[in-house]
């Protein structure tokens, strides 16, 4: 039987309460991971660096975390330690009707505050602490813990205006807007993000990913500017089921958040990457374009190319860019979005950040360098540079006759006997009762300490 | 006593010994500063008559003439500036308003000093623009919130806009040239602008003079004005623009109309404007058909309706107290664009009392209507142009990153084209022949030169704006409008920096 | 034949092409000593004609058919062949301004403030362009191919 490593909740307990009477800019926040005299970056932006990497089985075959990890940790000299992510698509394929929230806390009280808020509009079918083991580096982790919700009935307002996917939005800009020390990671059915402050495969490792299967996984490797870093600042970061991760910054910040705000997005991370997922979702999600039109909103291509296209074309893309000029992402960027049936690889319009993509039989690969994909794929089929504001896109197949379609479907739910062993059963089995409503008391565990 | 001799403000000094009395500073001065005595053969100067419009000094050959303000002082007084003393004394011989002509020229805080830019570094390269694609384009019009679903198309299919965008202004660069109506300034000057319009790809404004036969050729590159006195108003003057703009105030003078002295209604201008020669031209201060927003609705849509819908329609209103309201109810009203006018704006004649008083500046204006247009959610509804004393492309770029679409300016092109700021546009003896109509002085601006000075400016603008942008890392101006974290305020209170919506500098992120 | 090209409606009247004129025909060809310290004083080879609002500069047009170029009896009155000009060399000239009556324009200039000469514009011999084109503040008079 498995045991959960419940440390994670009370690691750095001890250390907060010395540091307060130290701390000489200590805020106020409650956060007992301040040591030194800098302010945690959550309080300014960040420009966001620097490795990215992403695989994609396009047959919906699902494949442990471990190649991921691989991946990036090559890239390790683009990082500088503070910063590193996942986010993996197809992990909780026995829960996946629910909306798995995953949450960081740095209180017990902002725990409670969260849970009681989320319990206004979601019946918690199953919560727990996120799994983790001890990693020499990471020396200190705020709360991670990770709830399966289902809107409740009376929640979801009677408007065709206001969809389930707009209460899960307004849910997240809550607990991180208006719930101090409370933040949402993930949103998302069938999906995670696991960051943290650490090298991306030291987060890997703490996270226990091996231990995961998906059909997509995404990594990020953070070169942030300060010392003193935040676990809710790494990457990916993820609304619903998109996750972003992103090398570059976004000179055209400014006016992409304000023209955000204007459709009830609300920039709280105060990281540049906060606005990508933010777009992406109104402009595929609300507005219901295709991710190769995002792409030409996001990275538009210049005047004197649109002059040289056929008449019809060129005035759609004037249009285009008369109407979403306030959404052009100006400044280098190389990013990946990822949501449950795609994953997108996108340079900005003059190429200032690496990006290179591959293909391998079902696989697809978008990595910031040929030898990160090198590294877990030998020998892919065709590897290839996109050029500047041309998209890379990874679809999951649907197309009837299509092999890959059965695998698809069974891989969200019929699990192979392999992967049975997952630790959702073994918490079923543990608990022996089925899914539990309500958060759980969770003394019991607490005997199971360092 | 009757009449108090009035303080000359200017001294014209001569340097003897370079002054080869060629007489080209008498035969040059519309005030007849200078004059040549034949029998001692010396030019000498009455300093009374000069206005320093520095046409003499910039003309003499020898560069003999230097013009300085008159050092006579009174007490020192802070309460008390000396030229409220002239002031005075002249509206006790008189008995009549006081004119006065271009921007205000009092001491108000002129926030674009206290506005700096950014520049991006390591974390974010910077751009060349000698080398990259560096794009000013820009469209004024009315845009829609979002792509139509028939516009839609999936992957690999054929791209097609089926809606229709409204009617957009094109403009080469977010720079357009300022309401100055024939009659104000002289034909000569309207060609100018007209030719430097065409010629660079942006647009130039009427004003509420009509429009002149000659520059018909020039109308797709012309905005035409509805103003209060509807001069010069007819079926093929609305039809000759590209865009119809209604002006309901000016920034030099709001609250009022426009004013045209009789001095400079010759026979063209009264044929352009359709009123009678030497009188004075006033314009009402409201629009007699608009007295609501309402009425301001009827009336875009009859302009709209007299050109078949094929025409942007614009309103144009002055930077007061209420703008960030009126601004709303003017877009809600349908109008394509708005056009603010600030409080440094210029006049070819307005009551000097007026002009530094009233208005606010059109800094704190554009933040508070982009803002405002922003949380109501309508700010794609139109663009907004600012106008009201640009002086440098540092300005316009600024003004742009506080949320303006393009910006208008009129003073910085008068300048260009040999403009000293005399301020004695309403006496219609302007040396350099711009504010005239006297063919004497009319002649001394060849349009020719006049457009390619213009056109040099704009050139020479937007090449500095394209190498700031790039300095911020960013490559199309769709980017820089509205960002307002590029920039930084310095020296400014608190509450101007929430205002104007910008951090202090210093501060990063 | 490049030719000096008047364009009235942008004269300002302001004169300073006779001035730049006189001072390249001085001696010095600076304008202060040209104007102040010489003798005898050069003398501007152009006019600006006058009439109200109307004027321009008129000088030499320097004929095809020449009639000063017939009328002269020592010579001196020659066309340069590289430029087309009709010159006066004023060190052959007698004074005896037979130049002057025939000339059309009237714009040969009776010099008596040295030797008794005619003197006209010679559009600058040596100069790229005219000083009274390139002094011009308004592009009244232009050197064009004509």
């Amino acid at each position: 039987m498995k045991k959960w490593r419940m440390d994670s909740r009370f690691r750095g307990n001890d250390a907060r309460c010395e540091n307060v009477a130290r701390c000489e800019n200590y805020t106020g926040y409650g956060n007992g991971m301040l040591e030194k005299t800098f302010l945690a970056d959550r309080d300014y932006r960040v420009p966001a660096g620097c490795g990215v990497s992403g695989i994609m089985n396009e047959a919906g075959e699902r494949f442990s975390g471990e190649a991921i990890i691989t991946s990036i940790a090559l890239m390790r000299d683009r990082s500088n330690g503070l910063g590193g992510g996942f986010a993996a698509y197809g992990i909780y394929p026995d829960l996946a009707s629910y909306y798995a929230f995953h949450l960081m806390y740095e209180t017990e009280d902002a725990k409670r505050q969260a849970e009681e808020y989320l319990k206004l509009s979601y019946t918690i079918m199953h919560d727990e602490p996120i799994p983790s083991r001890e990693v020499k580096v990471i020396t200190r982790s705020p709360i991670l813990w990770r709830y399966f919700l289902k809107p409740r009935e009376e929640a979801l307002v009677r408007n065709p205006l206001f969809s389930e996917e707009d209460l899960i939005a307004q849910t997240v800009m809550h607990i991180n807007g208006q719930i101090r020390d409370a933040l949402v990671a993930s949103s998302g059915k069938n999906m995670g993000i696991f960051k943290g402050v650490g090298y991306p495969e030291d987060i890997g490792e703490f996270y226990c990913l091996e231990n995961y299967q998906g059909y997509i996984w995404t990594a990020h490797g953070r070169f942030p500017t300060n010392s003193v870093a935040w676990w809710g600042g790494a990457h990916p970061f993820g609304l619903l089921d998109w996750s972003v991760v992103h090398n570059g910054e976004i000179s055209s910040y400014g006016i992409n958040r304000r023209y955000l705000q204007n459709f009830g997005y609300l920039c709280s991370f105060f990281t540049d990457t906060e606005v990508i997922t933010y777009l992406v979702d109104l402009l595929s999600r609300k507005h219901g374009l295709s991710f190769e039109l995002v792409a030409k909103i996001l990275a538009a291509p210049f005047w004197v190319d649109i002059e040289r296209m056929p008449e019809e074309e060129k005035e759609f893309y004037q249009g285009l860019r008369m109407i979403y000029g306030s959404a052009l992402l100006n400044g280098p960027f190389g990013v990946i979005v990822c949501n449950t049936e795609t994953m997108l690889g996108l340079n900005d319009r003059l190429k200032l950040r690496p990006l290179v993509a591959a293909r391998w039989g079902d696989f697809i690969y978008v990595a910031s360098e040929e030898s990160a994909i090198r590294e877990i794929c030998p020998r892919p089929d065709r590897v290839w540079m996109p050029r500047a504001g041309d998209p890379v896109i990874g679809r999951l197949k649907q197309e009837p006759g299509d092999r890959s379609q059965e695998s698809e479907v069974r891989s969200r739910e019929n699990i192979p006997a392999t992967d049975r062993d997952s630790w959702v059963d073994q918490a079923l089995a543990i608990d022996g009762q089925g899914l539990r409503a309500a958060s759980q008391d969770d003394k019991a565990d607490t005997q199971e300490v360092l | 006593m009757a009449k108090i001799p009035i303080v000359q403000d200017f001294v014209v000094e001569r340097d003897e010994d370079k002054c080869i009395h060629c007489q080209v500073c008498c035969r040059m001065c519309s005030n007849d500063a200078h004059t040549y005595d034949q029998e001692s053969d010396r030019v000498s100067t009455d300093s009374h008559k000069c206005v320093g419009c520095h046409f003499c000094e910039s003309f003499c050959p020898t560069s003999a003439l230097t013009i300085r303000r008159n050092s006579s002082e009174i007490r020192q007084n802070a309460n008390w500036k000396q030229e409220m003393l002239t002031w005075i004394s002249k509206q006790a011989d008189t008995g009549g308003v006081l004119l006065t002509g271009m921007g205000c020229d009092q001491p108000y805080p002129v926030y674009w000093d206290h506005i700096l830019l950014n520049a991006s570094q390591v974390t974010n390269p910077s751009i060349d623009p000698l080398r990259e694609p560096m794009e000013l384009r820009t469209y004024l019009g009315r845009k829609p919130d979002r792509l139509e679903p028939e516009d839609i198309k999936g992957p690999g299919k054929k791209v097609h806009l089926k809606s229709k965008i409204g009617n957009q202004l094109m403009l080469q660069t977010p720079i357009l040239f300022s309401a100055m109506s024939y009659g104000s300034i002289s034909l000569n000057a309207c060609k100018s602008l007209a030719w430097a319009a065409s010629e660079f790809g942006t647009f130039y404004n009427t004003g509420e003079g009509g429009l002149h036969r000659d520059l018909y050729p020039y109308g797709a590159n012309t905005i035409v004005q509805v103003a209060s006195g509807r001069f010069g108003v007819h079926e093929e003057y609305l039809k000759a623009g590209a865009a119809i703009e209604i002006k309901i105030g000016q920034g030099a003078k709001p609250g009022i109309g426009g004013h045209l002295p009789g001095e400079k209604v010759n026979e063209e201008v009264s044929r352009t404007r359709m009123i009678p020669m030497g009188s004075d031209a006033i314009s009402p201060a409201p629009h007699h058909d608009i007295y609501s927003i309402e009425d301001l609705r009827q009336l875009i849509y009859a302009l709209k309706e007299a050109t078949r819908y094929e025409k942007p329609v614009g309103v144009k209103i002055s930077a007061v107290h209420n703008v960030a309201p009126i601004a709303t109810g003017v877009v809600r009203a349908g109008a394509d664009f708005v056009s603010i006018d600030g409080l440094r704006g210029g006049t070819g004649a307005a009551p000097t009392v007026i002009r530094n008083n009233v208005g606010i500046p059109i800094e704190l204006a554009i933040a508070a209507v982009d803002t405002r247009l922003r949380q109501e959610g309508i700010r794609n509804h139109a663009s907004v142009i600012a106008a009201g004393g640009f002086r440098t492309s540092g300005d316009i770029i600024k003004a742009i990153a506080l949320g303006a679409d393009a910006v208008y300016i009129g003073t910085s092109a008068l300048v260009g084209l040999g403009c000293h700021l005399c301020q004695k546009c309403y006496t219609g003896k302007c040396n350099w022949g711009i504010a005239t109509q006297d063919p004497f002085l009319t002649k001394r601006l060849n349009p020719n030169i006049g457009a390619r000075r213009l056109v040099n400016l704009l050139r020479a603008w937007s090449l500095e704006i394209k190498e700031m942008m790039g300095g911020m890392g960013i490559n199309a101006v769709e980017s820089l409008r509205g960002n307002r974290e590029a920039l930084r305020g310095v020296g400014l209170s608190d509450t101007d920096l929430q205002i104007l919506g910008i951090k202090p500098a210093g501060e990063a992120w | 034949m490049k030719k000096i090209v008047i364009r009235e409606e942008y004269c300002m009247g302001c004169r300073l092409c006779e001035i730049y004129c006189l001072v390249q025909h001085s001696k010095s060809k600076e304008i202060i000593k040209a104007y102040k310290g010489e003798y005898p004083k050069a003398l501007p080879r152009l006019l600006v004609e006058e009439d109200s609002y109307l004027s321009f500069a008129l000088q030499c047009r320097h004929c095809e058919d020449a009639p000063c170029l017939e009328a002269c009896m020592t010579g001196s009155m020659h066309r340069d062949e590289k430029t087309g000009a009709v010159i006066c060399d004023e060190d052959k000239c007698v004074g005896c301004w037979m130049c002057i009556m025939v000339c059309p324009f009237g714009v040969i200039a009776r010099n008596t403030e040295g030797k008794k000469v005619a003197s006209k514009c010679d559009l600058c011999l040596g100069e790229k362009t005219p000083v009274c084109v390139q002094h011009c503040p308004n592009e009244a008079i232009v050197f064009e191919e004509r």
